[in-house]
């Protein structure tokens, strides 16, 4: 697969930079085994397994999120290009892998639990909650993936190259820290509503 | 007299045609339709609203395409590699929430909607990303 294969090495007279891999396959069994817990859960409606995913899966995008939004990103965005150039090289190919198998065991196992406690029912009283978190997470949906991943991926290709455009990578940081962190504020809204479904 | 020299200019200072908001609004429309949808399960939503946002989406889809076929020069092969590698990873999000769907009895015009809506979702991430990607490549 060309996207994951290793970026060549720099050429002579060019400073050794670290090997770009965009997406770093020794992460995919991982993802795989994740995703199969995930159907299987689903599959048996087996209540533990959902729960699991669902919290384990949640708690993990809330708090990444949280921390990469007001943390990580303020102190990113105070870095020197080269030094956010190293940072990016090693965390954004994790956060690629990261992300998108801790949503999908999140929405997946969230939405059976839904169903199972009849909250997707229109006349349950926590049926307004309910679609308040899926209004939430489709708002998160549209800036992360129309935003968020693109930038964290296009900072990759660009690290790829022979001489990055530090202009280029400082501009798709800025938009992955600002994206990122509206993301992080939006999880403070399904904080509440979840422990409000849940008490 | 010889011309003065220009510049080059470089991938990131290229206008673009407005692709990625484009393609935010399309996710937008898709999200709104799912949502409608799913916030009745397993029951039926009234289906004129879900596909009106059907609707809206594959037209937003269908500018986009038209829109990138006229960007020149454009790293097309760029673009193609990402978007067939992200096409894979997010048929592999869309399956998993439409066997979701078909697990809890969705049947009928609500699961030929909410699949629609998936692929209309599956098919706009690649575009987003791949775009991203290939509008700063240098192209000849």
């Amino acid at each position: 697969m060309a996207v994951a294969a290793e970026a060549r090495g720099a050429p002579d007279g060019v400073a050794e930079r670290p090997q770009v891999q965009v997406v770093p396959l020794r992460g995919l069994p991982i993802v795989a085994l994740v995703l199969i817990g995930v159907i299987v859960a689903i599959a048996r409606d087996e209540r533990w397994g959902l729960v699991f995913c669902h919290v384990v899966g949640g708690g993990l995008w809330t708090g990444i999120d949280l921390f990469v939004g007001f943390v990580v990103g303020p102190i990113v965005g105070r870095m020197s290009i080269p030094a956010r150039v190293e940072f990016s090289t090693k965390f954004m190919p994790k956060m690629v892998l990261i992300i998108p198998t801790i949503v999908t065991m999140t929405l997946a196992a969230g939405f059976q639990l839904a169903r199972q406690d009849g909250f997707l029912d229109t006349s349950h009283p926590n049926h307004a909650w309910v679609v308040a978190s899926m209004c939430v997470v489709g708002v998160m949906a549209v800036i992360a993936l129309a935003y968020l991943e693109p930038a964290s991926i296009a900072v990759l290709f660009e690290l790829r190259k022979p001489q990055p455009d530090g202009e280029v990578i400082a501009t798709l940081m800025r938009r992955f820290m600002y994206t990122a962190g509206i993301t992080g504020a939006m999880q403070v809204a399904t904080l509440v509503i979840m422990t409000r479904l849940v008490s | 007299m010889a011309a003065a020299p220009t510049a080059p200019v470089r991938p990131f200072e290229r206008k673009m045609p407005p692709v990625t908001e484009i393609g935010a609004a399309s996710m937008i429309a898709i999200a709104a339709g799912v949502i409608y949808m799913a916030s009745y399960l397993p029951k039926k939503a009234p289906l004129g609203i879900a596909i009106a946002l059907l609707a809206v989406a594959a037209s937003l889809q269908v500018v986009n395409w038209v829109l990138l076929s006229r960007i020149r020069p454009f790293a097309r092969d760029r673009f193609l590699q990402v978007a067939r590698w992200t096409l894979l990873a997010y048929a592999v999000i869309a399956g998993m929430i439409e066997f979701a769907f078909v697990y809890d009895h969705t049947r009928g015009v609500q699961l030929v909607l909410l699949t629609l809506m998936l692929a209309l979702f599956m098919l706009n991430v690649p575009v987003l990303v791949a775009f991203t990607v290939a509008r700063f490549q240098a192209v000849d």
